[in-house]
């Protein structure tokens, strides 16, 4: 049955619009929200309730809306839990919509008989029920028929959100008559205002509620304020929620992209907030006040205002304040017989309403709803029934002072306005209109006006924004825990006044705890139109006042803001850059397969993907063997500079530096302050005043920060700089027996004979043109030469190198080969091989703890107790002594001999040995370096493998190869 | 999102600071020979005042590093200084 009028209401009769609900078909018009829509087609269950699956229906018109909530699936954009209320229906777009919590449909859900068990659902009930056998047994099917809306895993936006910023001296939330006033009076005083409202046009509740501002009609008003508001430079955003305040006066703001626009997620920086953000009336409680056709005065107001939707033709409006006598008015002129219950005995209005013929039942309640699914009669406390198709309640209305709250304000219970008023002021924010517990149109004009008086300087407006009529003579209605029957105080979390009081009984008092108990308030509506019938509730069963209970925090956001518009550009690639080597499409070219290195996308090996195994044992042996050439571009290179170079990188590293002649290196660990090796990689001394600081692909950026923080804290900063020079060098490494063959061809201008350049030196030479340093490390145990160029020269020698080396059969190295030939090597990895403990001497390197003079940085922390204690974890090697299986990477050492097994130590690292023809393992260990040779029983998910500790260095222990 | 004033390029947002530790905080002298008692004092243990603090932060984008008075409970940022010394010749 249709409830849409002929006439009246902001909709376009003459652009119908259709959309599915439940898999039915309907129509709509441009200008409807989802919900009137629904409502004009008659349909009155829309969903079902969270716990016990009762049908409900549209309740409120807005944001606060609790029932309402639908999954959209918009031109296959989907969106879970959105609000029907919030939701406009648009020209040319495709809208399916379909009930939250019920299977198959709202109307016809399975699982309503669930509403006969609701005594078995109370509060904390999985603390409670469903206990035998075990929670385990219930909770699958539990969770499947709870919660909201489905999420489509596979959905994705097509783009980030890109956030967008913006800056001005006045931020007016919310575009109703105080926020319109306050935005004019900043504006022609010459501050640039900016209006954020989350409705397509301006006017807030002057769009249903009308009135003559300043003495014209409203809708005149409104237009004409914006033109000036406009003409003086000021600027709208429509659709936009501002939804949080944050540090600074941060205001954050998401605006609903419409006609096909991008979602926007603004972040706005104004110098003074103006928050006029309204008021959210308050439910009634009485039993049975969830079904179906019960709706708040208000939204029935504006659906016959702004889309001309009667919600009933016979109306029961039930209230404790003055606002529903101009909403009872407007249903009896749109023809629906209309009765007023009043819980006061005289009000301003009832006269007229009399007169104007509407029936008025003077200090009467109602005290249950009847009916079967939606509403049928609303029962009073008298006994008295009346008949009724909807029923519209106001319990009084709480000022929406969510961003007041956030921005650290504090709320006061005002006992004559029955509501939660601001307290004191906030610095940089002003709450105005209905948001600040005013509620007549003039006050709210002179409010919003007052606001911007005071902020330049006006003594006396700053304390007019603190006086408040009572407008609405609200008499107090506050549930009673001790009636009969059920009455809901959240409707979106399923949650009555008995859960309150039994959160009373069982010792909850203070209303935070009671909110996580109950779920009171909790939700994607968070309690918009529970919060202050919850803490009543708890005030009247604990016997206190509602100040003394107070309010829960509010925090952001004020309504649910998508995830991916949170996420704007911190997502994928952008949020966790990929970084590339100069050399990318070379080793692509030779058939590279790449893998994720601390952030660099760099080779793993090369060959066919699924030969990974035997691609490495190649690659190892022609290391060994002949030569083969490795990228160790992303390897950091930071230089440091200046008279203070030498003293500088003393206290910075474990090992002297100072002492190493031009063009000579040195290997170096870095340490933390509590001793703890932070870093390692050797260090070069290119002339007196200037050092290459070496170190782990991963860790550039952290030991750059490191080294510029203590070069500004320990040393004059003029006289050291440091320069991360790690993205201007690519660095290839010849390795292996022929590696010298193959420098030589290259023609580099460095004289290549050991004598000139031995194991740990470095020469400065040229290649094609430009600079190119040659230095000797070796990470494999096999002769290096490590062959800088500056980036743009990549290219050129790597063609060269492979050119050259072709005859004597080079090939190029992956990283996970040279992870196995350092292995075979002993060497240790900073953070695979090494952890939050592991300090210099368990890595073997105990020389400059025992000698080194002078101070560097953790050196204190190496002489403590527990640093210099005899049962410290060590670096060793492990052989599997059965079988030839790698040892798994984890497994630990057990210790069988005290009360309880005792780990002693784990395999930091394991793989088979190409050149050993066996398994090798390395790890850290008790005492291990006085253990050699030990059996040991390494344990690991239940399996036990018997091993032997063994020296780190599994091949070539004396280094001959180095100089071979 | 905090505003934080970097005496050198001026007020950005708080993700652009890394927080370096309390000022005032100095590291004890002597290498090996601090006393025990000091050296922990430096390494675990923080003042952790709430209301009024002075502390060290770097401004990552142009990696100097500065001191900072603020209010931790108001977010306030009272005062924000460079730690450069005259320089030696």
């Amino acid at each position: 049955m249709s409830r849409r009028l002929p006439t009246g209401g902001a909709v376009d009769r003459a652009r119908p619009i259709p959309f599915s609900f439940d898999g039915r078909a309907y129509q709509g018009y441009a200008g409807d929200t989802l919900a009137s829509a629904l409502l004009g087609a008659g349909v009155a269950v829309v969903g079902r309730s969270f716990k016990t699956h009762r049908p409900r229906g549209v309740w409120g018109h807005w944001f606060e809306e609790p029932n309402a909530f639908v999954d959209l699936i918009r031109d296959g954009r989907r969106e879970p839990n959105a609000r029907a209320t919030t939701t406009f229906l648009e020209e040319g777009v495709a809208l399916a919509a379909r009930s939250i919590n019920a299977a198959p449909d709202a109307e016809r859900d399975r699982f309503a008989f669930f509403d006969r068990f609701a005594r078995f659902l109370p509060s904390g009930f999985y603390y409670k029920t469903f206990l035998w056998p075990s929670w385990k047994v219930f909770e699958p099917a539990i969770r499947a028929m709870a919660g909201l809306g489905r999420i489509d895993p596979q959905w994705k936006p097509a783009a980030p959100f890109a956030p967008r910023n913006r800056r001005c001296e006045v931020l007016v939330v919310g575009a109703g008559p105080s926020g319109l006033a306050a935005a004019r009076a900043a504006a022609e005083a010459g501050m640039g205002v900016l209006v954020v409202d989350d409705r397509p046009a301006p006017g807030g509740s002057l769009l249903y509620r009308g009135g003559a501002p300043d003495g014209a009609a409203a809708s005149a008003w409104v237009a004409e304020t914006v033109a000036a508001i406009e003409a003086a430079g000021g600027a709208f955003l429509a659709n936009a929620t501002a939804y949080g305040v944050y540090d600074h006066n941060l205001v954050c703001a998401f605006q609903r992209g419409v006609a096909g626009a991008a979602d926007t997620l603004w972040r706005i920086r104004p110098r003074h907030i103006v928050v006029a953000a309204g008021a959210i009336e308050r439910p009634l409680l009485f039993d049975h006040n969830d079904r179906p056709g019960i709706l708040s005065a208000e939204a029935g107001l504006a659906y016959l205002k702004q889309y001309g939707v009667l919600v009933g033709e016979r109306v029961v409006v039930a209230a404790n304040n003055d606002s529903v006598y101009a909403v009872a008015a407007a249903l009896r002129e749109s023809g629906a017989t209309v009765t007023i219950v009043d819980c006061r005995q005289t009000a301003q209005g009832m006269e007229a309403a009399a007169a104007a013929g509407v029936e008025v039942r003077r200090g009467e309640r109602v005290a249950h709803a009847e009916g079967r699914g939606a509403i049928r009669a609303a029962r009073l406390a008298s006994g008295a029934a009346i008949e009724a198709d909807a029923l519209l309640v106001s319990g009084g209305f709480d000022p929406t002072v969510h961003l007041y709250c956030q921005a650290k304000g504090r709320t006061v219970w005002d006992e004559r306005l029955l509501a939660f008023v601001p307290g004191g002021a906030v610095d940089g924010l002003a709450v105005v209109g209905a948001a600040n517990g005013v509620f007549s149109l003039a006050g709210a004009l002179a409010q919003g006006r007052a606001a911007i008086a005071a902020l330049r300087g006006d003594g006396a407006a700053r304390s007019a924004l603190g006086e408040r009529e009572d407008a609405l003579a609200a008499a107090p209605a506050w549930p009673d825990a001790k009636a009969s029957g059920r009455a809901w105080v959240d409707l979106q979390s399923d949650m009555t006044v008995k859960d309150v009081a039994l959160a009373a009984r069982e010792s909850y008092l203070s209303i935070e705890h009671v909110k996580r108990y109950t779920t009171l308030g909790m939700a994607t509506d968070q309690g918009k139109t529970s919060g202050v019938n919850g803490v009543a509730a708890l005030a009247l069963a604990t016997g206190r006042e509602i100040a003394a209970v107070g309010t829960t925090t509010y925090r952001p956001p004020f309504t649910p803001v998508p995830m991916p518009a949170l996420a704007g550009m911190r997502a994928g690639a952008l949020l966790n850059p990929v970084r590339r080597l100069p050399l990318e499409a070379r080793h692509r070219a030779h058939a590279a397969v790449f893998d994720d290195y601390g952030g660099w996308l760099r080779p793993a090996f090369y060959g066919e993907a699924g030969a990974k195994a035997e691609a490495i044992a190649r690659e190892i042996r022609l290391a060994r063997n002949a030569v083969a050439i490795f990228d160790g571009t992303p390897l950091g290179k930071i230089e440091v500079i200046g008279p203070d170079a030498a003293a500088f990188v003393d206290f910075n590293s474990y090992m002297t530096m100072s002492t190493l002649q031009p063009g000579r290196i040195r290997y170096g660990l870095l340490l933390q302050e509590n001793g703890v090796v932070f870093d390692d990689g050797v260090i070069a001394r290119l002339d007196a005043q200037r050092f290459v600081v070496s170190c782990s692909t991963s860790h550039v950026a952290a030991v750059h920060a490191r080294l510029e923080d203590w070069r500004q804290d320990q040393f004059d900063p003029s006289r050291v700089y440091v320069h991360n020079a790690t993205a201007h060098w690519t660095t290839l490494t010849v390795s292996g027996p022929l590696s010298r063959k193959l420098v030589e061809r290259l023609e580099l201008g460095v004289d290549l004979a050991d004598a000139a350049l031995p194991h740990m030196a470095l020469a400065q030479g040229r290649f094609a043109g430009d600079a190119a340093r040659v230095a000797r490390v070796s990470f494999t145990g096999d002769r290096s030469y490590e062959i800088s160029v500056r980036a743009a020269r990549a290219e050129a020698l790597l063609d060269r190198l492979l050119e050259a080396g072709r005859e004597l059969g080079v090939g190029l190295l992956g990283v996970e080969a040279l992870m196995v030939l350092r292995a075979e090597k002993g060497y240790f990895v900073v953070g695979k091989d090494t952890n939050g403990t592991t300090m210099p001497h368990d890595l073997g390197f105990a020389g400059p703890r025992e000698k080194r003079a002078g101070d560097f940085i953790g050196k204190r922390s190496l002489f403590t107790e527990v640093a210099s204690a005899p049962d410290r974890r060590q670096w060793v090697g492990f052989e599997p002594t059965q079988g030839r299986e790698p040892l798994p990477c984890g497994a630990h050492v057990v210790d069988l001999a005290g009360p309880r097994p005792r780990s002693t130590g784990f395999v930091t690292s394991s793989y088979a040995s190409p050149t050993l023809q066996r398994p090798i393992a390395l790890g850290l260990v008790e005492r291990g370096a006085a253990r050699i040779g030990e059996t040991i029983t390494l344990q690991h998910l239940g399996r036990k493998f018997p091993a032997r500790i063994a020296p780190p260095c599994a091949f070539d222990p004396k280094g001959e190869r180095l100089h071979a | 999102m905090q505003l934080f004033p970097c005496p050198f390029c001026g007020t950005r947002d708080e993700t652009e600071f890394r927080f370096l530790g309390e000022a005032d905080k100095l590291r004890p002298a002597g290498g090996a020979d601090a006393s025990l008692a000091a050296w922990t004092r430096y390494l675990y243990f923080q003042r952790n005042r709430k209301g009024r603090v002075a502390e060290i932060w770097s401004h990552a984008p142009c990696g100097e590093t500065f001191r900072m008075e603020r209010d931790n409970v108001t977010h306030v940022v009272t005062a924000s200084a460079s730690l450069r010394k005259e320089s030696a010749p």
